[in-house]
């Protein structure tokens, strides 16, 4: 048996999900809960690496005695709560929900929320042709990596993994306020002029392909972006001694995109410059 | 912290109004010149806990250059965020939080026209138009259309701000073309603002519990507050030890006047209980409700009783210092207590031996800069720490980690200017006044179609018809809103609504912060509520979606229905149904959570689009 | 303006050889090339140098110092670690008997002083930094020692921007200023460490003033970072190539360890001592062996019974002395002792101090044959070249970082045209000397580096690959050991405490380098975070914060000698002179100029560094050189 040293040991707390008795470890979420207990919670602002933002509300669930909804990533679950995560009234909110985003955000490479507006019968036009959208243009300003505001859904987990939460760089915040709040780098200035040095921890953690690899954009505007024909392969940087953990997206013997796994004990899924666009080196074949 | 710069330079205008607030830089790294006199900071450097410690003086940085230059240029920023050691990104997020701010060029003066409820019924939109025409291009004046400026017995209003050294304010209300523009173009002979008594119809009357001395003391006199029974309370709390007031304060049955009625004692009684310290103590004074302005007129006329309540307050939970969070529409207000503040310094009112207690209590104001999400209490303290105004998502409730993550009691103007007659009264005194489950007396703030706008002080209990009388409501009333944008609309025929948290609730409607705004049948139902719907697309902090998208929905349709009715309106209507019911559900704070609540009764009580 | 690209390097993809070395290289089979390379070897035993590769997996170190030791004889096989943190090796297993970091990133987290001496980890170790941000963030204080205010020290609580040169005055004054402070840790001094009377007489004339005088640092700032240490209840000392390259680097590294003695902070969760590697596998290298003294699992040479168990594990004999380190074998190579190397996936010609004295003793070799994945400035100078696979991306294996953790390294792609993995070719190679290693894969390999290290025995490929890496020691099959080193120094049971750790007396030294009137300034040298060593793989993808290579002066010199940020200038020192153009940055004090290795094919910067080297560990100064900057008669502006 392998022996992993252990944390101060946590207590266990009971309270009920849609009536069935869940037992999780004190400081669990609502959401952490419900995914233990095999209940599929649709979440687009929750972050593994990230304290939870709750800024998209697509995972609210009903509380026993809570006037308003909560939402379920950032609720802490407490003794005897009741919990329903499926009532009318809670389905009702997301829905609203992606129907508001689908119908003023780029939701195309946003990983299954076309299953989930299938699923929650949402219809984002029914807000008409001349609903407000947020209009923004791809912004290439760099080889390496394309923002492409259109697709954001300001969910500040790009923020969050800049800023105090991991990176420390702060090269992004959000600016304005409102409908017209974006994500922008001190005096709106191309990235270029900016404190951004391009470790690429937001793309890591973007929901919805705002944020993405130049390789990635460029070969889906080319239409030859394709994920079923990548491998991904868990190896280590070449670059210092620390010893990042990258994840090589391969396809046809080309990487295409780096991540890194969000649970290594090295990186938390961060990396630097180096590691996560430095690998050019092995695929100048001449 | 490993900040990055770029190339833009201050001004020595705008470096000179950084340090006038911050004192001259202490090392060439925050923005000396590096000469030969700062040789030994090549050799050692601190750049650590403390240097990131004072990010809760951004904004009163950004106050200042915005004070002195009228917008807040690249470099000025930069050399804020030098001094600061705060990220310039971060910090141009919480520069373009705020609408009082231009990080643009923008003219010195910058005159405010209120364009919200009461004013645009007043004739705001005219206004606007006749300045323009008469100020003309290029006139050195940068007009801009906002938000209620807390002027609403004065309608319409506009605010003049001459950005300079000192920046210059003037207010003229009610405003005609004429007034405006002088006030705009020549802010120092500008007319002076009438006294806050005149907003309070029942000055000088006997009985008034909170307006007693508006109209009556000097406002500038710490000795003529005295003089009419201030400091008695503070002196009574002492008296009973800090769990005694608490007590007091509870058996009172006070509960919280901006609009979510919390008992005050519980929550006073759940910070003093918390083992984490500091404790602080934040006033609430950042009344943005479209159609209130009691907290003005209290500031205004009375200020030192709002410092002596805080000090209770603080004394009571345990704090030692206090915020006074004050709206930066309220200039008058502002210089009020800064002299007030400055007198109760002087007379070791506060400090560090209150009254030779051993209590050490002080205060600071922090002005606010065009954000009616800061008056949300999480929001708030985000503003104060220097971050953008976002509210936070509860729980954790302030009580347990509150401005700074530390143990904070928050309460409004109204609710602690409460708290003196409850302790020179006694609690069961207080407590007999109102009814059983609204206790004491409360301020409500009148305008519209009335003879008489301005802030009546009635007990709870009064009837909705009773107040409208007092302020010699007009003919031909169609609609009253109660409690703001965030309240409702009530009939004609509803007067004999009590004005209760317990009566309002059980006429489905809201008390709010105590707006009482009556509409007769010539404002445009359908304007008004495309008003208030505009009012929080603009306000929208933007965090979370329900919100940030749905009052743009909100908006879209009231637009698309403007002009219709009947089964024409019917399917938008329904969509509005929808998308405010996801609002109310899902947002994360208040403003979302009521952003649809005016538009809902508009629909169902008043008829609007059959 | 002129525009400046870095070179790009295409990928070898099949061997090269040539006759003679004024000619062309021409293609050839890999059969050729390796008869080749097996003929020029076997004419040279005995006069043989193997240049293993700190970026290669652990499997390839091993192979490739087993064919030193067991196909060529001799223990004359080390790698770029020389260059870079040899010292750290040497100093530590002088100390505590082991050569690596005695901490884990994890525990940088939960510390409350950290001390980064000589290290911009900002920059040169980002990720490891986060884990000094995570620190900083639950409430640690970070001071920073550095001659520049590097991002790194723009975080620290207290930045002590010290002379070049000058650590241990300021260790030991550090150090005396806690004994008299009573600050020492007396229980562990007395327990688990020797000869602190002689470090005390040592320390003691290290006054705070006279640390001022000759660090250029305030004493009260020293003073503060003595207490802060001692006084704390965990503390981290970090530090990376400003404390090891120099001409007493291994020196270097001793003063800051007895710091750690002193206090305690060593041995303890969240105390520790971490040096930070610059390579992917520099630890993994000396760990498998790749260096002149070890046996792989870090076991010494002269030990008769570890001699025995290799011996009879490769049915071999080995050498019963040390072989040459790196610098040695360019000495030797100087004198003619040293006629033939193989040189894997290094590029010495330009990463070596004095550079244009290290491609003479390249060229001077009889025999040299390089396996790499790109023809080098190093591969230019070869007989064979040999095309290899990429390490980390074209190989199965495993690498060890900082923290002495062992992870596993997977083939992602498919190597480029005939590239072979390296281990095979050395096999090929060792067949044709007569040796027929049979290694199905890089497991066998790793299996059999575990059957004969301890340390590693513990470490399946299955359980590597479980717990995303294992830290050595991890001597059993069943368990993981704690996170950090030397434990036992803590031991109440005398005996288990086992050898107990020497305070190093060590005098200082100023740099060999003097500044004079001709050459006035100090050069030092450093890593910027986009780029890498001599840029050979970082210069192949599209950095937006690259700008190739600068001289950078203060602002106060860039006035002084009338230069503009872009303008070329001619940079000189006693060993060469280049032209570089001028950046001007405002971390830098008058007198004190940076550059970096990363584009020698622009700026060959080591052509200024001194080839002055650490006698314990054979790391050159690179960190303190004189030079003189002078302006061009033409001025010419780069953009």
């Amino acid at each position: 048996m392998t022996v992993t040293p252990l944390g101060i040991p946590r207590r266990l707390l009971e309270f009920t999900i849609d009536g069935e008795q869940a037992r999780v470890p004190e400081g669990s979420t609502i959401l952490d809960a419900c995914r233990a207990a095999g209940k599929d919670i649709p979440t687009l602002c929750e972050g593994d690496t990230l304290r939870p933002k709750n800024a998209c509300r697509v995972c609210v669930v009903e509380v026993e005695g809570s006037r308003t909804l909560v939402p379920a990533c950032s609720r802490k679950a407490e003794p005897g709560m009741e919990v329903r995560t499926d009532t009318e009234r809670a389905r009702h909110s997301r829905k609203i929900v992606l129907e508001l985003l689908a119908s003023s955000v780029d939701l195309s490479t946003t990983p299954r929320v076309a299953e989930w507006l299938k699923e929650y019968e949402a219809k984002p036009d029914r807000f008409g042709p001349d609903a407000g959208r947020l209009n923004e243009e791809p912004r290439v300003d760099n080889d390496l990596y394309v923002r492409d505001y259109d697709k954001c859904i300001l969910c500040y987990k790009c923020v969050d993994a800049c800023g105090d939460q991991w990176q420390n760089t702060f090269a992004i915040s959000v600016a304005g306020r409102g409908f017209d709040a974006r994500i922008a780098v001190e005096h709106d200035a191309p990235l270029t002029d900016s404190a951004c040095v391009y470790c690429g921890n937001c793309i890591e953690v973007c929901p919805t392909g705002a944020l993405s690899f130049k390789s990635e954009f460029d070969m889906r505007a080319a239409g030859t972006w394709d994920e079923s024909r990548q491998t991904e392969t868990t190896t280590v940087c070449a670059y210092c001694g620390v010893g990042c953990n990258l994840t090589l997206h391969v396809q046809d013997n080309e990487i295409v995109k780096v991540t890194s796994p969000h649970d290594n004990p090295v990186t938390h899924g961060n990396l630097c410059i180096k590691g996560r666009f430095g690998y050019q080196h092995v695929q100048n074949r001449g | 912290m490993d900040l990055h710069f770029g190339d833009s330079k201050p001004t020595d205008e705008e470096r000179a109004a950084v340090d006038a607030l911050l004192g001259p830089p202490e090392s060439s790294w925050e923005g000396a010149a590096r000469d030969e006199m700062r040789a030994a900071d090549l050799r050692w450097a601190r750049g650590g806990r403390a240097a990131r410690d004072r990010r809760d003086l951004l904004l009163p940085g950004l106050h200042a250059i915005n004070d002195r230059v009228g917008w807040i240029s690249d470099g000025a920023l930069d050399y804020l965020c030098r001094r600061l050691t705060v990220p310039p990104a971060e910090a141009y997020g919480v520069a373009t939080f705020y609408a009082l701010f231009s990080v643009r060029p923008r003219p010195a003066t910058v005159l405010h026209v209120c364009t919200d409820l009461a004013c645009a019924a007043a004739g705001a939109p005219e206004l606007c138009a006749g300045i323009e025409e008469r100020l003309g291009p290029g006139s050195g004046v940068s007009v801009q259309r906002g938000p209620c400026l807390g002027l609403c017995e004065r309608a319409p209003a506009a605010l003049a701000i001459r950005a300079g050294d000192p920046v210059r304010t003037a207010v003229s209300a009610p405003a005609t073309v004429a007034e405006a523009v002088l006030a705009a173009s020549a802010p120092d002979s500008a007319p002076e603002e009438p006294p806050a008594a005149l907003a309070v119809p029942q000055a000088g009357q006997d009985g008034l519990m909170l307006l007693h001395r508006v109209g009556v003391v000097d406002p500038a006199s710490l000795d003529d507050y005295r003089a009419h029974g201030g400091y008695t309370a503070l002196r009574r709390a002492f008296a009973l030890g800090p769990a005694g007031v608490i007590r007091e304060v509870t058996d009172s049955g006070l509960v919280g006047r901006g609009g979510a009625a919390f008992p005050t004692g519980r929550k006073w009684q759940a910070t003093a209980s918390q083992p984490d310290h500091p404790h602080y103590l934040v006033c609430n004074a950042d009344e943005s409700e479209p159609g209130t302005f009691k907290d003005r007129v209290l500031m205004e006329g009375d200020p030192y009783a709002l410092v002596e309540a805080m000090t209770i307050a603080g004394y009571a939970t345990g704090a030692h210092q206090g915020y006074l969070y004050l709206r930066g529409e309220y200039p008058r207000a502002l210089h009020r207590l800064e002299h007030a503040i400055g007198q109760a310094r002087a007379r070791g009112l506060l400090g560090d031996d209150i009254l030779g207690q051993g209590y050490a209590f002080d205060m600071e104001i922090r002005r606010g800069a065009g954000a009616y999400i800061c008056g949300e209490e999480t929001a708030l303290f985000n503003s104060i720490e220097g971050y953008r105004g976002e509210p936070r998502s509860k729980p954790p409730f302030p009580v347990e980690k509150g401005l700074f993550g530390k143990p904070t009691v928050e309460n409004n103007v109204e609710t602690l200017v409460n708290v003196l007659p409850i302790l020179t009264m006694g609690a069961p005194a207080y407590a007999a006044i109102g009814t059983g489950r609204s206790t004491g007396p409360k301020l409500y703030c009148v305008s519209g179609t009335v003879e008489r706008p301005g802030v009546y002080e009635l007990p709870f209990g009064a009837t909705l018809g009773e107040l409208l009388a007092l302020a010699g409501v007009r003919d031909g009333l169609r609609a009253v809103l109660l409690g703001g944008a965030a309240g409702g609309f009530v009939r004609a025929d509803e007067l004999d609504i009590p004005l209760t948290f317990e009566g309002t609730r059980e006429a489905g409607t809201t008390l709010g912060s105590g707006v009482v705004m009556a509409f007769d049948d010539t404002v445009p139902l359908p304007r008004l509520l495309l008003r208030i719907a505009e009012f929080f697309r603009d306000e929208s902090c933007g965090q979370c979606v329900p919100c940030r998208v749905g009052t743009v929905r909100q908006e879209e349709a009231l637009h698309r229905i403007a002009e219709r009715t009947g089964a024409a309106a019917a399917g938008d209507i329904a969509l509005l149904r929808e998308v405010g019911r996801a609002m109310r559900d899902a947002s994360i704070c208040g403003l979302g959570q009521t952003a649809w609540n005016a538009v809902e009764s508009a629909i169902d009580r008043l008829g609007a689009y059959e | 303006m002129r525009k400046r690209e870095p070179k790009t390097y295409t990928r070898l993809t099949h061997p090269l050889v040539r006759d003679s070395r004024d000619e062309p290289f021409r293609r050839a089979t890999w059969e050729e090339a390796l008869d080749r390379a097996a003929r020029g070897l076997e004419r040279n035993r005995g006069a043989f140098g193997m240049f293993s590769c700190a970026r290669a997996t652990n499997e390839m170190n091993y192979v490739a110092q087993k064919f030193a030791r067991v196909v060529m004889g001799t223990n004359n096989v080390d790698s770029c670690n020389r260059t870079c943190h040899a010292p750290s090796v040497a100093g530590l297993s002088a100390a505590f008997g082991s050569g690596g970091g005695t901490s884990s990133y994890e525990e940088i987290e939960h510390t409350d002083v950290i001390v980064m001496w000589g290290s911009n980890a900002r920059f040169a170790h980002p990720i490891f930094f986060q884990h000094v941000l995570k620190g900083i963030r639950n409430g640690a204080r970070m001071y920073a020692v550095d001659p520049r205010r590097t991002s790194t020290a723009e975080w620290a609580e207290s930045w002590l921007g010290l002379n070049v040169g000058t650590d241990i005055p300021m260790a030991h004054a550090i150090g005396r200023e806690i004994i008299h402070a009573g600050l020492a840790n007396e229980a562990f001094i007395e327990r688990a460490t020797t000869g602190f009377e002689e470090y005390r007489a040592l320390v003691e004339p290290w006054t705070l003033s006279l640390a001022e005088k000759v660090t250029g640092v305030p004493a009260a700032a020293i003073r503060e970072l003595a207490h802060a240490y001692a006084r704390a209840e965990r503390a981290q000392l970090c530090w990376t190539l400003g404390i090891t390259e120099h001409h007493n680097g291994t020196d270097n590294v001793r003063a800051l360890i007895n710091l750690s003695l002193l206090t305690g902070h060593v041995g303890r969760y969240g105390s520790g001592l971490q040096p930070l590697r610059g390579q992917n596998n520099v630890q993994g290298g000396g760990d498998m062996g790749a260096i002149p003294n070890r046996l792989p699992g870090f076991q010494d040479i002269l030990d008769p019974d570890t001699r025995l168990k290799f011996e009879s594990a490769w049915d071999t004999v080995i050498q019963p002395h040390y072989g040459l380190n790196l610098t040695e074998m360019f000495e030797a190579m100087e004198d003619g002792s040293l006629k033939a190397v193989y040189c894997i996936g290094e590029n010495p010609a330009q990463s070596e101090a004095d550079s244009e004295q290290a491609v003479r003793r390249l060229k001077a070799l009889d025999f040299l044959v390089v396996q790499d994945i790109f023809l080098t400035k190093t591969a230019e100078l070869a007989d064979v070249v040999l095309p290899a696979t990429a390490g980390w991306a074209e190989t199965e294996g495993t690498t060890t970082n900082s923290e002495r953790r062992v992870q596993r390294v997977r083939r992602a792609v498919t190597p480029p045209g005939e590239a072979r993995e390296d281990i095979d070719i050395i096999c090929d190679l060792a067949a044709r000397l007569g040796h027929d290693w049979k290694y199905a894969d890089a497991e066998t390999v790793w299996n059999e580096l575990r059957s004969v290290s301890p340390d590693h025995f513990g470490m399946t490929y299955e359980r590597l690959e479980e717990h995303q890496g294992i830290q050595w020691p991890c001597p059993s099959t069943e368990r993981l050991e704690p996170t950090f080193l030397h434990g036992r120094l803590w031991d109440p049971v005398p005996a288990r405490r086992g050898r107990l750790a020497p305070f190093g007396i060590v005098q200082h030294d100023p740099p060999v380098d003097l500044t004079d009137e001709r050459y006035p300034i100090r050069l030092t040298t450093g890593r910027r975070l986009d780029s890498y060593n001599t840029g050979v793989q970082s210069g192949g993808y599209a950095s937006p914060l690259r700008r190739g290579e600068y001289v950078e002066l203060s602002p106060e010199d860039a006035e002084r000698y009338g230069v503009v940020v872009g303008e070329e200038v001619q940079v000189t020192s006693r060993r060469g002179s280049v032209t570089a153009p001028v950046w001007v940055d405002p971390a830098l004090r008058p007198g004190l100029a940076f550059m970096t290795m990363h584009f020698p094919d622009e700026v060959d910067t080591n052509q200024l560094t001194i080839e002055a080297n650490c006698p314990i560990a054979g790391t050159a100064e690179f960190k303190a050189s004189a030079i003189r900057i002078e302006k061009l008669p033409i001025a010419t502006i780069v953009g």
